[in-house]
């Protein structure tokens, strides 16, 4: 694995504005290396949108404004002048319907994010490959058919292989948008188990409306309603001892 | 006794089940007629459906029958001639192939480069709206009026003269809404997802259409583009107008040579009087339709096998 | 990884702004044609009403710009292409309503995946090859049945041009009957109607106006349709109802003048151009009727 400094990730009064609508509202939070933060709410509460401004999706929706900083190891991501492409390289992103490129083997959707760089040649394709294949805890599973076409895996096993792709481009920071929503329960639980091997080396950040997963997988948890974050805690306390009645009322279900 | 009405009938008996049996008795009688006027209606569908294909499926026919005897290796290779025995279309066809060419090179990087324009870049704009309205126009505009655009831009004012280039041009032109809106569509069929699964993984706009978008909807970019040749090397009327020559006797040799065309020949075969032209007339028809045979099944065969594999998308 | 952002920045954000402007300028072609035509035919038809009045134009009922006496009268050019387009849009209307009632409510799934694409070669065919069709074969074939059809007349023509635009107005309207929505054609036939009765009282009521706009269409490609008539219409413009008389059309016309040497100034050549006009205008009406019928029936929610 690629030894770097742990990487920090700090919003600071981030607010996210479609159009009229306030969709994030003046949000501070640390996400830092070494842990998975969950981010959890009810539908609308803005956690999808929170998510995405992380690694500046929101730049190719028109009428998007996003106010405040988001500060990777102390540059601010949204300064004037900072290469966004250059971003999305070091945070990377699971959406969350697995969408493993169509007409790529399964190596070359591996490494595709490579293509879209302009490294002509990139050395040692196929250790690359492997190393990312072995962190999703996919190689095995596809090892003697690395050529196949990416679309013969199984859901579970293209979220695997889409959670390789982003891994390949050794980024910090890991956003994974609801990675499991379209699993099965099977596959959930491999894809958890994944999840709680890699945050040794990566800041993950996973959204999730299960509020169970977000128990089992996350050391920090946020909650979020109608774009406030109304509290973030160890996660534990959180879902003990919630410190906000509003936190409380969602976790015990009287509301959301 | 006065009849039984059905009246008495129904006040007599008692019972749903008789009850029943009177109604479906009226009920068999509409229904059989009823029955009998729609399956008559369908018929008359099926007629009017079929008739047009048969007596197509006949003036082929007939018309292939009359030109296969006439097809022989002098007629390919021959030049048009004022004896119909000699004449032969291979000035046309050749002529033909170059325009088709040309067009191509012309009409299908415009039309991609304005469709992926329109798909991938523009905002809802007036300008993208001013674009949009003016292609769907221009695909109901008769093609005799690019003609007429032809004869004055390109043949008078550009000084192309009656030219290969002039052609070439004015079929572009005709053809590009077709090109713009098959493409259109091509890039729409490729899901958003993995627009943004390219750009999560650091991608400019540009390799993400490169490496993702384009890729997907190749196969559907060039069956539209086959079609939409296959349906200009079957336009003779702006060629008229901007002036090709129907009796051609060399082979055109530059861009701005004088050139014909399979269907112009054609049309002057048929112009003709004497019946040995007609014959040759469906002899070159013949030879235009194999070539447009052949272009509509490799499309056909391209979209068959996109929609196999649509599955793994 | 580094984080210098802004020479990255610099060189890609040229490279990417030249290659959206070149994109952009390519889909402006379009406008650029729609201007160029427009351009070309107000500008030689103006120059055509410099020397020819309206009134002539308009009022006159002879044609002979190509006579020693000339004549302006577009009429009876007018009356050709509505002649012929008339008896297309006769042949090709119920042809193609039934049609498309039979691929959308009678034909199972085979027969319609093969049959679909059969029709649309009927619009595949070069209308040179349905030119010759009209003028060696139907037009005899008709004379047998009404001995005084001239070898030129506008009903062989119309009626090629008739089946040549049967898969224009099957393909639309099957469309559109095929997707009548399913909650409608069930309340009928809850009711007890049969399958007849639901199409003519809720199916055909539910498309209708995609109908008429189909019909618009074809008629629009009717009258601007060129080597049908040119073939087999005749070159000789006559004012007259009878689809049996020779007749020439807009669009013959224009072809009949550019066979021939016309010197380029000449009234002769501005002729075609004022023809070309009267043709682009009356094309332009009908297809942006149909256009206007198809838009306004998607913007309106079933109930």
């Amino acid at each position: 694995m690629k030894q770097h400094a742990t990487s920090t990730m700090i919003t600071n009064n981030l607010s996210v504005r479609y159009g009229n609508h306030l969709a994030v509202d003046n949000v501070s939070l640390t996400i830092k290396s070494g842990q998975v933060t969950a981010i959890i709410g009810p539908s609308g509460c803005g956690k999808s949108t929170f998510i995405r401004s992380l690694n500046r999706m929101h730049d190719f929706i028109d009428d998007v404004k996003v106010e405040g900083a988001i500060l990777l190891d102390g540059v601010d991501i949204y300064a004037p002048g900072v290469d966004a492409v250059s971003i999305r390289r070091r945070v990377g992103m699971v959406f969350q319907k697995p969408n493993p490129f169509p007409h790529m083997s399964i190596l070359q959707n591996v490494l595709s994010g490579f293509s879209f760089t302009r490294k002509k040649a990139i050395k040692r394709k196929e250790e690359i490959a492997e190393k990312a294949l072995k962190s999703a805890a996919l190689f095995d599973e596809v090892k003697d058919r690395l050529h196949a076409p990416s679309g013969a895996l199984s859901g579970g096993q293209q979220q695997r292989l889409c959670i390789a792709r982003a891994l390949a481009m050794e980024p910090e920071v890991l956003l994974l948008d609801e990675p499991c929503s379209a699993l099965d329960p099977i596959s959930t639980a491999r894809i958890e188990d994944l999840i709680n091997v890699l945050r040794t080396n990566y800041a993950i950040v996973i959204v999730t409306h299960n509020m169970q997963q977000a128990a089992r997988v996350s050391q920090v948890t946020a909650y979020f309603l109608s774009g406030k974050l109304i509290e973030i805690d160890e996660t534990k306390k959180l879902f003990t001892n919630p410190s906000d009645q509003r936190t409380e009322d969602y976790i015990t279900g009287k509301f959301g | 006794m006065k009849a039984i009405t059905d009246q008495d009938y129904l006040s007599e008996t008692k019972g749903k089940s008789e009850r029943a049996l009177l109604d479906s008795a009226f009920i068999a009688r509409d229904e059989r007629r009823a029955q009998l006027i729609e399956r008559a209606f369908g018929f008359l569908c099926l007629i009017a459906t079929f008739l047009p294909l048969c007596i197509l499926a006949f003036l082929i026919g007939d018309t292939v029958i009359s030109g296969l005897q006439r097809i022989n290796l002098a007629f390919i290779l021959g030049f048009p001639s004022r004896f119909a025995a000699s004449a032969g279309i291979f000035p046309a066809l050749v002529g033909t192939f170059y325009l088709m060419t040309l067009t191509m090179t012309i009409a299908l990087p415009l039309g991609v480069a304005s469709a992926i324009y329109l798909e991938e870049y523009a905002k809802d704009s007036w300008f993208k709206r001013l674009i949009e309205l003016n292609v769907t126009n221009l695909a109901g505009v008769p093609s005799i009026i690019f003609g007429l655009l032809g004869l004055e831009l390109f043949v008078r004012i550009l000084g192309l003269g009656q030219s290969l280039m002039a052609g070439a041009l004015t079929l572009s032109l005709l053809i590009l809404p077709v090109v713009i809106t098959a493409t259109r569509e091509a890039l729409k069929s490729v899901p958003n997802n993995l627009r943004e699964a390219g750009l999560a993984l650091g991608g400019s706009k540009v390799s993400v259409i490169l490496r993702v978008v384009l890729p997907l909807s190749m196969s559907q970019i060039t069956t539209g583009a086959i079609l939409a040749i296959a349906r200009a090397i079957g336009e003779s009327a702006p060629l008229i107008v901007i002036g090709a020559a129907t009796y051609l006797a060399f082979i055109p040799t530059d861009l701005l040579s004088e050139f014909s065309a399979l269907p112009l020949q054609i049309f002057q075969w048929v112009e003709r009087p004497q019946a040995d032209f007609v014959d040759n007339a469906s002899g070159a028809i013949v030879v235009l339709l194999l070539v447009l045979a052949i272009f509509n099944a490799t499309a056909a065969w391209l979209r068959h096998r996109q929609e196999k594999n649509r599955g793994s998308l | 990884m580094s984080t210098n952002y802004s020479s990255r920045c610099r060189s890609e954000r040229i490279t990417a702004f030249t290659l959206e402007t070149l994109l952009a300028l390519s889909a402006a072609i379009s406008i650029f044609v729609t201007v160029g035509v427009l351009y070309v035919l107000i500008s030689k038809t103006w120059d055509f009403f410099q020397e020819i009045p309206f009134s002539s134009f308009f009022l006159d009922t002879k044609w002979t710009p190509l006579f020693e006496t000339k004549r302006f009268g577009i009429w009876s050019l007018v009356t050709g292409s509505l002649l012929v387009t008339f008896v297309a849009m006769i042949t090709a209307a119920p042809l193609g309503v039934l049609a498309a009632i039979y691929l959308s409510e009678f034909a199972n799934r085979k027969i319609r995946r093969v049959l679909k694409p059969l029709l649309e070669l009927l619009a595949g065919i070069p209308t040179v090859v349905y030119g010759y069709f009209a003028l060696t074969i139907v037009t005899p074939a008709l004379m047998h049945i009404i001995p005084q059809l001239n070898g030129f007349n506008a009903l062989s023509p119309g009626i090629v041009m008739g089946f040549m635009l049967v898969p224009t107005i099957s393909s639309l309207c099957e469309d559109a009957i095929y997707k009548t929505p399913r909650y409608l054609k069930e309340a009928a036939y809850s009711l007890g109607a049969r399958k007849m009765s639901t199409i003519f009282l809720v199916v055909l009521p539910y498309a209708r106006s995609t109908i008429i706009a189909a019909l618009f269409l074809a008629f629009a490609r009717a009258i601007g349709e060129t080597m049908i008539v040119a073939i087999a219409a005749g070159l000789k413009p006559n004012l007259t109802l009878d689809v049996r008389e020779p007749i020439q059309t807009m669009t013959a016309y224009i072809v009949q003048v550019s066979m021939g040497d016309t010197p380029q100034q000449s009234i002769e050549y501005l002729t075609i151009f004022a023809v070309g006009t009267m043709l682009f205008l009356l094309t332009f009406i009908f297809h942006s009727i149909s256009k206007l019928i198809l838009r306004s029936r998607f913007s309106v929610t079933p109930l």
